[in-house]
């Protein structure tokens, strides 16, 4: 055994084939708890807001900048405002930022240092975004990364690819698909993927009227 | 915030023991700042149980591709965009 000489109880700590990186976050949890610094409903409550959070929230904000050019400039300059008004909450973050894609530009969305993402607006990142082939892959070959997931820009689009490594959340709005022009803000925002606001995919397709 | 839309500035390259939030990827690198966000608590200290006082000035820089990944594909236009604290900062004009 370690050096486990501290004289007061608490559950065990270790749990059979649990990976080191979950033994270690059970056992800070455990010393937290113990010395008041959280308690287990602050940790519930918080792990119940992530997983309810979903990317319907981003995509209205998306869908309504594509109907709504004045909103999508309030959405460009305060992301956080501007979801406000939908009532929508931007998360913690004190500073929420929006980025066009337009035929010229191509913004794309990394956190290269852990996992940095806009949990309110798009719910938990997926495992891919927080692996270390995208966060490193994403800033030295992200054309690459956008080819695998099937999006192909051509040359002359300029792409930025933004790392958020500090206390911004970044939400990209992508363009609004061709053959969309006809629909309703609903069936907007059904078309506005997760992929396509961490910008690397397309909004999905209008389906083709049956006729 | 002493630093303004537009300028061009180097990151320094300094070794930085502990928790901080400057990819080496840029480090001695020069970009330009593309938006000046707000001041925020500092990470540095933060992360080792202090209040993170004096706040920073967080900026977004923005980078060409080609200098930080020379070879590695994408064209002269590419960007990478990399939010950096102040401190970290040297204007060099």
């Amino acid at each position: 055994m370690s050096g486990h000489d501290h004289d007061h109880p608490h559950a065990p700590i270790t749990n059979g084939d649990e990976p080191p990186a979950a033994a270690r976050v059970r056992a800070l949890e455990e010393l937290l708890v113990e010395k008041d610094a959280i308690s287990r409903e602050d940790v519930r409550s918080r792990i119940d807001w992530l997983v309810s959070r979903t990317s319907a929230d981003g995509a209205r904000l998306v869908a309504r900048a594509w109907v709504d050019p004045p909103f999508k400039q309030r959405l460009l300059a305060d992301a956080r405002a501007a979801a406000l008004e939908l009532g929508l909450d931007a998360g913690p973050s004190p500073v929420v930022v929006a980025l066009e894609n337009t035929e010229a530009v191509h913004h794309m969305v990394v956190c290269t240092l852990c996992s940095c993402y806009p949990k309110a607006l798009l719910g938990p990142p997926p495992d891919w975004y927080k692996s270390l082939p995208y966060r490193s892959r994403a800033v030295s070959d992200p054309r690459g990364v956008l080819t695998e997931f099937g999006t192909e820009l051509d040359d002359d689009v300029e792409l930025r690819v933004v790392d958020s490594t500090a206390d911004v959340r970044y939400l990209v709005v992508p363009r609004r698909p061709n053959g969309s022009e006809g629909m309703t803000e609903d069936e907007l925002a059904a078309l506005v993927t997760r992929d396509s606001m961490i910008g690397v995919a397309q909004p999905a397709s209008p389906a083709p009227t049956l006729t | 915030m002493t630093l303004e839309r537009g300028q061009r500035v180097r990151v320094s390259a300094r070794r930085h023991e502990g928790h901080h939030r400057t990819p080496a990827y840029v480090k001695g690198k020069t970009g330009r700042i593309e938006r000046v966000h707000a001041s925020f608590t500092n990470p540095e200290t933060r992360a080792y149980g202090s209040d993170g006082l004096p706040l920073q000035p967080l900026y977004l820089v923005g980078f060409a591709q080609r200098d930080l990944w020379p070879g590695r594909g994408g064209t002269a236009d590419d960007q990478v965009y990399v939010d950096v604290f102040e401190h970290w900062l040297e204007p060099t004009e």
